[in-house]
């Protein structure tokens, strides 16, 4: 005799327990294993997550769910070796319900989203490792989880286990990752008193900031940093693309370090308290790098499946892992009524992804990844944008040079040729 | 106490007496760049004269060894359930 259920879902982040709360509320009976001892033991991300797709499945959650604060201003910095130029935002609307984004600590969040489900019918199961799926006659009909006595049974099972899915790839659903397709994300949280954060951020109440950064501190290495503001802390860090990393021969950590001791950016960590370390894979590529969505038996959501979008101004995954459960969710219920749990019956989850937000984004923003390998995003232009603003502003007693002299000056200074700046002009446009 | 070692000691573990992570020592001989060494976040590739070591107890499980060492020398595997690294903030 085996355990059975009729749906197992393997990861207790947001992809995993969207689907599982949808599904407990539509009356599957439904499993989540988590490897790790509590949701978001394992799971970490930049800080802020965009909740209008929570929204619409539990209205209001910012009223009860444990979140940091509503992200009211958004800057992109550019950096070069002591200065930075800013792009600085805000809106009131961002700060009113239903707000855009929020900061969030995940294993708070997590814990709090999975209790969600668990109270809809779900089944949680953390401290459990799913090894391997279950295969029977070519179809997915359960999992092996490292317990004694390990197979447990599932009409279907919804793999959910993360930007490194071991699961994904032994379904065949997806290959190894190539490494310019995945980035390396390292975080730091920095405690700091409310009030602190408050002034320092420019913020009132329970406003908060994301701001992110790039240029000189990475080295040339595609690479972007952040900093992010929760109520008493700060998140902050640096996303690395690995094959970039790999080829510049740089560590993360020098990377991290270096971000932090900019100028710029060591003004708002003064005084603070490191609390805690992390590191985790982002699959950053887009559209190029999105697995196989579903097999007989088996669908694949959020993180493992590789959605997430690189806009070029941010990186935005936790709202496609929720709505791309919930479309999960939606397909296995439909599959239910059917009584047909096969890779015909399951396609209803793509014909969902694509009608909704998360393909049509990925779609919008494809050519985005190509356009963020130019390495000269990361190192020259920050840099020539710094040095003529510099020059502009410098009042030295020396005469003035005219505007489009300092721009000839600094672009051979910074080895960029006009054409080639141009080109960049064009193709960036035309991309975004 | 380096940097790396600074940073894991603020993070919480249950360690296993078990490595989650096998890495084929032979195959590390030949490897010239040894991207294991700057990229694990973790600092948990070292050389120690001329070998590449590995120690797997303060992994923080993200992956990147696996994919950064082209040779295949990383066999990767999640560790047991409830053990490893267990985030808090």
């Amino acid at each position: 005799m085996s355990v059975r259920f009729e749906v197992v879902v393997v990861g207790a982040g947001p992809a995993g327990v969207s689907a599982a709360h949808a599904l407990a509320r539509a009356g599957l009976e439904v499993a989540i294993f988590e490897r790790g001892e509590y949701p978001g033991a394992k799971n970490m991300f930049g800080g802020v997550l965009y909740g209008r797709v929570l929204h619409e499945l539990i209205p209001n959650f910012w009223e009860v769910a444990p979140v940091e604060r509503y992200v009211g201003r958004r800057s992109l910095t550019m950096l070069s070796a002591d200065g930075s130029v800013s792009l600085d935002f805000r809106t009131e609307s961002f700060t009113r319900p239903p707000y855009n984004g929020f900061t969030v600590s995940r294993p708070r969040f997590d814990q709090w989203y999975a209790q969600q489900a668990v109270a809809a019918g779900a089944l949680l199961v953390p401290d459990t490792v799913v090894d391997d799926l279950l295969w029977e006659d070519g179809q997915v009909a359960g999992v092996i989880v490292r317990r004694d006595r390990g197979v447990v049974r599932a009409n279907v099972v919804i793999v959910a286990d993360g930007a490194n899915s071991l699961l994904a790839r032994q379904a065949g659903l997806r290959t190894d990752p190539q490494l310019r397709h995945m980035g390396l994300g390292v975080k730091e949280v920095i405690r700091l008193p409310r009030q602190t954060i408050e002034e320092r951020f420019n913020l009132q109440g329970d406003e908060g900031a994301a701001k992110e950064f790039v240029g000189a501190f990475s080295g040339g290495v595609q690479a972007g940093g952040f900093v992010y503001t929760n109520r008493e802390s700060l998140s902050v860090g640096v996303v690395a693309n690995l094959a970039s990393l790999r080829e510049r021969r740089l560590g993360i950590l020098a990377l991290l370090d270096s971000f932090k001791e900019h100028p710029s950016v060591r003004r708002l960590l003064e005084g603070g308290e490191v609390r805690e370390y992390a590191a985790h894979l982002v699959p950053e590529a887009g559209l190029a790098a999105v697995s196989a969505l579903y097999g007989d038996g088996v669908l694949v959501v959020g993180d493992a499946a590789g959605l997430v979008c690189a806009t070029g101004l941010s990186l935005e995954g936790a709202n496609y892992s929720i709505a791309s459960g919930l479309a999960a969710a939606e397909a296995v219920r439909l599959a239910k009524e059917r009584g047909d749990y096969s890779r015909a019956s399951l396609a209803h989850y793509e014909r969902t992804l694509r009608d909704s937000f998360v393909l049509r984004d990925l779609h919008t923003y494809r050519r985005t990844p190509a356009l963020l390998a130019n390495p000269r995003l990361y190192a020259a232009y920050p840099k020539a944008v710094c040095a003529f603003l510099e020059e502009l502003f410098m009042v030295d007693g020396r005469p003035k040079r005219r505007v489009r002299s300092i721009v000839g000056d600094v672009l051979a200074r910074h080895e960029i040729p006009i054409w080639r700046l141009l080109w960049d002009i064009v193709r960036g446009v035309g991309t975004l | 106490m380096s940097m790396v070692e600074e940073r894991l000691s603020l993070v919480r573990y249950v360690v296993d007496t078990q490595s989650h992570i096998r890495v084929d020592f032979t195959l590390c001989s030949n490897c010239a760049d040894r991207p294991c060494l700057l990229c694990c976040p973790a600092g948990c590739f070292t050389c120690e004269q001329g070998a590449v070591r590995h120690a797997y107890e303060g992994c923080l499980e993200c992956g990147t060894c696996r994919l950064v060492c082209l040779l295949g020398a990383v066999t990767w595997t999640n560790p047991r359930g409830g053990y490893g690294v267990s985030y808090r903030f």
